[in-house]
């Protein structure tokens, strides 16, 4: 393995923070994020203070209440009721204010609830989402492109029309009409199991005709016809000689086809075909913009789509692919 | 022999065609719930008035006679009907379609005039500033997802006023923004592959230089990997489109096939279906006759 380069450093880290603080949702966020404030709706990112009316200066930073009196910021406190990844559940929140007083980091959408507590579990859905449908259609992407790329002839043939069939609708045409055949409204649960069974299932052909590609030169080798003609079985040669060659393929695959699908699931959503309320993911997040008024008024609700974006370019610097496509010699 | 070549990627994207129709049937076959599944909600519809209306709509005939109808209704130039609007379903497409043209090919030329002389010139000045800025510029743009672009970028629009409601300035804006950081990429990759050649070094030792060493002998040997990312980029602005049209709202095929997937709206779910896989067939078919046109190779093989 060769040394990371800084770029891949930074996007590691980024995306190591980024699934710690997902997974850790309910810790991290400060309210439940179905939890509705009818009372601030639509309200602009809290601003949290150092300095008071009196020009004084406070330690520990502080938040203006509605009835203007100042609440500091307190740490490990007691708030909503959440389960740590479904298992065992807890009370305590990293950090939070006292009532009446509120803290929305990223301010409060049209129902009044917070959009950093609903970013942050939407993260679940959206990162599951992402990854289920990237590991489904590496399965299958491998699984064919070994099969056509080692017996060739018909399965081949037959194998690559298809991924032609496939290639020859854009991305989110093919996707909305796989989507149109599945009920409209769902479970959260199935919902996210669906979309990332979609998305995986029209995402193999990329991968399948990389991996063909390499087990096509992988079997060519003296070493494996050597060992074919010893007498080893196809399936060892696919398993011992050709499947290793395709790792490489893989983890490229990988890492673009992640946020790709986190994409696509993000895309939907935003349409209204994917998860809808009270579930929460980054699509639903951004679905309100689709509203003028919102987009002219509260220009918090967009700090999502800067955080989505923020992933993909994580993303997207674990791939070295790009730098050889044009950035570094 | 252009004839037979242009006649053979023709029948190619026929039958692709034909099995994206086959497919699309078979899929929306399997799907629970139909046109009419809203009204068997309401009580005042009898079962004789469901009955009738299924027949009427076709609902209760096979896959195969629905398939087959339909494409009597293709030859016929209608594409079926749209249960939802009572009309034929190309009465409803066309305009819209008309809308989406628009759009996507207006930025499909607009970023590829960009892309050409910036990749080549990014190539040209290797590690100068422009080809620096270039870079910088196309590494973020890049991993910008549409979706996120489109938003910001109708927030801009509207938060400057700059926004006229129904103008195709900013979405063919976000369009070509989404497109060009791919494309100059490719080109540039795609020049800078060509000139560490061997021949363009001896062509150089030669005294071939300038305009000449250019347009003689990098270009055409350039052109020919971006002649298949022609297919490919009108693939990608179709995708887009249907994105930056929900966002800014602009009344193109793609909210058409939203409100028709809603509906479960059969017909009207196929059109959109079929005539997006016909615009990128078309796009790779017009990338395949620029290949014909710029590298002999394809021409010699006939």
């Amino acid at each position: 393995m060769k040394q990371l380069r800084s770029n891949q450093r930074l996007g590691t880290t980024g995306l190591i923070c980024l699934h710690v603080a997902v997974l850790g949702a309910g810790f991290l966020a400060p309210y439940d994020p179905a939890e509705q404030n009818r009372a601030f709706t639509l309200q602009p990112p809290t601003r949290i203070r150092f300095v008071d009316g009196q020009g004084q200066f406070h330690a520990l930073p502080f938040v203006m209440g509605v009835d203007g009196r100042a609440r500091s910021l307190r740490f490990f406190v007691a708030g909503a009721k959440y389960r740590w990844l479904g298992g065992p559940s807890s009370r305590i929140h990293l950090f939070g204010v006292d009532e009446p007083g509120h803290i929305f980091l990223l301010g409060t959408d049209e129902f009044g609830r917070d959009q950093f507590s609903r970013m942050l579990c939407g993260g679940q859905i959206s990162l599951l989402t992402g990854w289920l449908a990237a590991l489904l259609a590496l399965g299958l992407g491998l699984g064919l492109g070994l099969v056509a790329g080692f017996f060739g002839g018909w399965r081949d043939a037959l194998i690559m029309r298809g991924a032609e069939l496939f290639l020859a609708l854009p991305w989110l045409y093919l996707l909305l009409a796989i989507r149109a055949f599945l009920p409209l409204s769902l479970s959260p649960w199935t919902t996210t199991l669906a979309i990332a069974l979609l998305t995986g299932i029209i995402g193999w052909t990329r991968p399948a005709r990389l991996v063909r590609g390499v087990v096509m030169s992988a079997k060519e080798r003296d070493y494996v016809y050597a060992a074919r003609g010893f007498g080893a079985s196809s399936w060892h040669l696919i398993a011992r000689h050709c499947l290793p060659e395709t790792y490489g393929v893989l983890f490229t695959q990988m890492a673009l086809l992640v946020p790709q699908f986190i994409l696509a699931e993000v895309a939907l959503s935003f349409l209204g075909l994917g998860i809808g309320d009270p579930a929460v993911s980054w699509g639903t997040l951004l679905a309100p913009l689709r509203q003028l008024a919102i987009v002219a008024s509260a220009w918090w609700m967009l700090l999502p789509a800067l955080f989505v974006a923020a992933t993909a370019w994580c993303f997207s610097l674990l791939d070295n692919e790009g730098e050889r496509n044009g950035a570094v010699p | 022999m252009l004839r037979g070549y242009l006649l053979r990627r023709m029948l190619h994207g026929f039958f692709l065609l034909a099995g994206i129709s086959i497919l699309s049937f078979v899929l929306l076959e399997l799907a629970p719930g139909d046109f009419l599944g809203e009204a068997k909600l309401n009580p005042q519809l009898s079962p004789q008035t469901l009955l009738a209306l299924r027949e009427r709509y076709g609902l209760d005939q096979t896959l195969p006679q629905k398939y087959i109808q339909w494409l009597g209704s293709v030859a016929d130039g209608s594409f079926g009907i749209s249960f939802a609007y009572n009309l034929p379903v190309s009465q409803l497409l066309w305009p819209r379609a008309r809308k989406t043209l628009q759009l996507t090919l207006t930025s499909l030329a607009l970023s590829w005039l960009l892309a050409l002389p910036l990749g080549v010139w990014s190539a040209a000045g290797r590690d100068g500033w422009l080809d620096r800025t270039v870079r910088i510029v196309t590494s973020i743009l890049i991993a910008l997802p549409d979706l996120v672009l489109a938003c910001v970028l109708f927030f801009v629009a509207v938060q400057t006023g700059r926004f006229r409601s129904g103008g195709p300035a900013l979405p063919v804006t976000i369009l070509v923004l989404a497109a060009l950081p791919m494309l100059v990429r490719h080109v540039r990759s795609a020049v800078l592959d060509v000139s560490s050649q061997p021949y363009v070094r001896v062509a150089r030792s030669h005294g071939i230089a300038g305009a000449r060493l250019w347009f003689r002998w990098l270009l055409p040997a350039a052109a020919n990997p971006l002649c298949s990312l022609f297919g490919l980029s009108v693939a990608g602005l179709i995708s887009s489109s249907l994105l930056v049209e929900t966002v800014v709202g602009w009344p193109g095929l793609g909210p058409l096939f939203l409100e028709a997937i809603a509906a479960r709206d059969f017909y009207l779910v196929i059109g959109p279906v079929i005539l997006s896989a016909t615009f990128l067939i078309a796009g790779v078919l017009v990338g395949d006759l620029l290949l014909y046109a710029v590298d002999p190779r394809i021409r010699i093989r006939q």
